[in-house]
């Protein structure tokens, strides 16, 4: 599984409440949430990831809350994928199971500029930087987990097992 | 083992497990509130399993926004209110039968020594404080767990803080975590367990455990944890008659790190904005203006809370242009705290006693704060926008530290207030 995408870059422990506030989940409308994902620090994400991005970040990216819609907000907000130095794992957990891909890319964030075209491979965990034409390693993604973002994350993937059991 | 192992090993059925591996391991009891239930309730009906793999061990609690502030809260209320009905779930706690759903858990006798508990709320991890295991994971995850009981989790390595020495007057729990977020660094303990230990803690009651484990997560850790001792045992049994298994660490177990504290010395902390880890003693900060004093929360709005602030609060008066807010943890805590006067000095003195409930610390509803404010809080967070305006200030301190600052009107070490 191939994402492309423009890159959109942020620093460390970018956190939940700044991703999506407290004061906007009380709609399960996922276009709504996306109206106000990364408001915290940046009013003009919204419009800027319309058209499909990549997130390259720091250590500790998503810390803060357990709330689900924080990584639904980027997603439908256009972000194609997250690559930080390290996640915070609730939210790690989160991103993989609603079909959100996200990998661990130590110091890409100094390597990339706002706006440079990035293309990665989740199966290999390489990053392309293709406007500087220079290549990265993140770290390889487990079997499992690139299996549920396969299947478009975990009830898919839940569903999809639940029928193989069925069959044997 | 250490007491983190042990549990994660009898949960997935082994004898033995150790740091790095992954397990699938099933769950004693597992906890949605309704900001990560209503998305809960959508992928499990997703699924297409018509029950529950245990209605006895789902807790269900009502806590984010109460009562309803919005017809959009009451709608998700709803689902959660026929969810509990169409499931036959016994746990549910509705406006007015609970309060913050992780006081709410520990009350009522569903966290029991030993026990691996997850939670649709980052703040599960305050369970530790009983000696269960309890962590915090999303909506989806959880659909996932009512439908089969069991999670995957990666077998944590541990981090042990030691911890000796006595409090100085009017120096908490909170001030020795706040000063351990400081140390370790938001990121400092990413996928780890933090085990308290040391004479401090032995000393410690449960409601300063409790706020302990509770601000783990603010370091990334996967849970926060206390080895049981007898008080814990004891009080455990007076909420429950369900049996349990507890686990204690053994002498020659594994620890990634060790860190040692000694608080003898220790002055009240301040979380300074916008990180939690943004920690500085109280003379550092003293004199800054607030226009709002919050004690609250899962972290800080229990008896021993209200009772350290109203020994403060007392015969004095909310310096004016303050708003001093106080919502109780449950409506346990607020019966309580009703009945020992403290809400009574809290009304006398002009602080606004709202009803238990996550609102105030999370921004959600009641008290929110306007661009250029600042608020001294009880809860747990200080990030930007997290209590409303993005352009607005939270430092993050004890209930003392709170109390004495509404007083004065500005930051203000409790210590100096006392005489």
């Amino acid at each position: 599984m191939k994402i492309h995408g423009k890159a959109v870059t942020f620093g460390n422990d970018v956190n939940t409440d700044v991703i999506i506030p407290g004061r906007y989940l009380t709609t399960l409308d996922a276009k709504e949430l996306a109206k106000h994902a990364m408001e915290g620090i940046d009013p003009t994400f919204a419009s800027k990831a319309r058209e499909g991005v990549i997130i390259v970040a720091g250590g500790n990216f998503g810390c803060g809350s357990s709330r689900e819609q924080a990584p639904i907000a980027l997603k439908y907000a256009g972000v194609r994928g997250i690559l930080a130095n390290s996640f915070a794992r609730i939210f790690y957990r989160n991103a993989i199971n609603i079909g959100l891909p996200v990998l661990e890319c130590p110091d890409l964030l100094g390597e990339v500029n706002l706006g440079d075209e990035l293309s990665v491979d989740l199966a290999t965990g390489k990053v392309v930087n293709l406007s500087e034409n220079k290549s990265f390693q993140g770290l390889e993604l487990p079997d499992l987990i690139l299996e549920i973002i396969d299947d478009g994350g975990l009830i898919e993937h839940l569903k999809k097992r639940m029928r193989i059991n069925e069959r044997v | 083992m250490n007491i983190s192992e042990k549990i994660l090993a009898k949960a997935s059925g082994k004898d033995e497990v150790c740091p790095g591996e992954i397990v699938e391991a099933k769950v004693d009891m597992a906890m949605i509130n309704e900001i990560t239930g209503p998305l809960t309730i959508e992928a499990f009906h997703k699924i297409g399993i018509k029950k529950v793999w245990n209605n006895r061990r789902i807790v269900m609690v009502l806590d984010h926004q109460v009562p309803a502030d919005s017809v959009r809260s009451a709608e998700l209320h709803k689902i959660m209110r026929e969810f509990a009905k169409a499931q036959d779930i016994p746990n549910f706690y509705d406006v007015g039968s609970g309060g913050v759903c992780h006081q709410v858990m520990l009350e009522k006798g569903h966290v029991r020594p030993g026990e691996l508990i997850v939670g649709a709320d980052s703040h599960t991890c305050t369970y530790g404080a009983l000696g269960a295991f309890g962590t915090g994971i999303g909506s989806t995850e959880m659909a996932a767990v009512f439908a089969t009981g069991s999670i995957w989790l990666r077998v944590p390595e541990t981090v042990r803080i030691d911890v000796g020495g006595s409090f100085q007057g009017f120096v908490t729990p909170k001030d020795l975590i706040l000063n351990v977020v400081g140390q370790v660094k938001a990121d400092g303990a990413i996928y780890k367990a933090l085990e308290f230990a040391g004479p401090t803690i032995d000393e410690m009651s449960i409601s300063g455990k409790m706020t302990l484990c509770n601000m783990t997560v603010e370091m990334g850790a996967k849970t926060g944890i206390v080895n049981p001792d007898e008080a814990t045992l004891s009080y455990v049994k007076s909420l429950t008659d369900k049996p349990f298994k507890p686990f204690r660490s053994d002498s020659d177990s594994n620890y990634e790190r060790n860190i040692e504290v000694t608080v003898d010395k220790l002055e009240p902390q301040v979380a300074c904005p916008d990180t939690v880890d943004n920690v500085k003693p109280v003379s550092e900060v003293e004199g800054t203006p607030i226009d709002q004093a919050f004690i609250g929360s899962c972290t800080n709005g229990r008896l021993e809370d209200l009772r350290s602030a109203a020994r403060i609060i007392k015969g004095r008066k909310v310096r004016e242009g303050v708003r001093m807010l106080i919502a109780p943890a449950s409506q346990e805590v607020y019966l309580e705290s009703l009945q020992e006067g403290h809400l009574e000095s809290f009304v006398k003195a002009g602080a606004y006693v709202c009803n238990p409930t996550c609102g105030v610390c999370f921004g959600g509803h009641m008290g929110l704060l306007a661009l250029g404010e600042t608020c001294i809080s009880s809860s747990n967070r200080n990030f930007i926008g997290r209590m409303g305006s993005p352009e607005a200030k939270i430092y993050l301190a004890s209930p003392a530290t709170v109390a004495a600052s509404a007083i004065k009107g500005e930051i203000a070490d409790p210590r100096l207030l006392e005489a």
